[in-house]
């Protein structure tokens, strides 16, 4: 699982090095796109994926005392708030596309180029990250169908703690998306 | 039982870092900007990043082995990221 993770990293690490590059080539563009991006919604999408994250350490660890009702509370919970996280980067994105900064669509007229390649490197990295949610959700799915069966129990978890890492990793990467996106400082 | 609730205890103390940081972290955006905003969001999101690889992904109680795989990918993107930055630094690139 960490062999995955390490190409986790190097396949979102080239998405951060394109931003890195563009933003220093284009520092005033990236802080007017970064304007047009909810704080509060980035900032609300945070706290939720932070919780998911403690929800599925608490879901780990009962899991490991053997605590079954307790696990199945906690994993429900973080698909819960996977989903929540998806509904509210999805009203982000209507916003968005109600405004026409979308790529492929026609910007509205005044948007710099440099800008339109912020919003396309916002999609691009949101939206690889929501993939990765979409993915996680669908394996809690699979994982609560195991424990229902009786097919993972204390001692033999490794499914949870093997998806643990998954989704507390996807959660990393947002932890970086946040600042970068969402916190563009102006420059001065 | 006791173990169990020490064990939830340890996970919340850390979700409660974390949240910490990332409420620093949007108190930090709302100062006036300058050369320290950029350097405090990524030193909060660095900071949360190994809170949640140490203890959520149990590299903490990991052999020496797996910490050295799981460090492995971050060092393969630390030579992306410095010769990227340094070929383009010295090729009269605007920055």
């Amino acid at each position: 699982m960490w062999t995955f993770i390490a190409t986790e990293v190097l396949f979102f690490g080239g998405l951060f090095l394109a931003y890195f590059i563009y933003r220093m080539s284009y520092p005033e563009a990236f802080y007017n796109g970064s304007r047009d991006l909810s704080f509060w919604k980035g900032t609300l999408n945070t706290a939720v994926l932070l919780t998911s994250s403690l929800a599925l350490a608490l879901a780990d660890a009962f899991m490991e005392q053997g605590r079954r009702r307790p696990f199945r509370i906690c994993l429900l919970a973080t698909a819960v708030l996977g989903a929540v996280f998806l509904a509210v980067k999805f009203s982000e994105y209507r916003e968005m596309y109600e405004r026409h900064l979308v790529p492929g669509m026609d910007f509205p007229p005044g948007v710099a180029p440099a800008t339109q390649l912020f919003v396309f490197l916002y999609f691009v990295m949101t939206g690889v990250h929501a993939l990765h949610m979409l993915i996680g959700i669908g394996v809690m799915v699979w994982l609560g169908r195991l424990e229902f069966r009786g097919d993972i129990a204390a001692g033999r978890h490794a499914p949870v703690q093997m998806f643990g890492l998954y989704w507390h990793f996807v959660d990393c990467v947002w932890v970086f998306l946040y600042p970068i996106l969402y916190l563009i400082p102006h420059a001065r | 039982m006791i173990t169990a609730n020490k064990a939830a205890l340890a996970i919340l103390r850390i979700y409660l870092m974390l949240l910490a940081l990332l409420f620093a972290t949007a108190a930090a955006y709302r100062l006036p900007p300058g050369w320290y905003s950029t350097p405090i969001s990524m030193a909060a999101a660095t900071a949360k990043l190994l809170l949640i690889f140490y203890f959520y992904m149990h590299l903490g109680r990991q052999k020496p082995l797996v910490r050295v795989f799981a460090a492995a990918g971050f060092v393969w993107l630390a030579i992306l990221l410095v010769l990227t930055a340094t070929d383009y630094m010295t090729r009269g690139c605007s920055f």
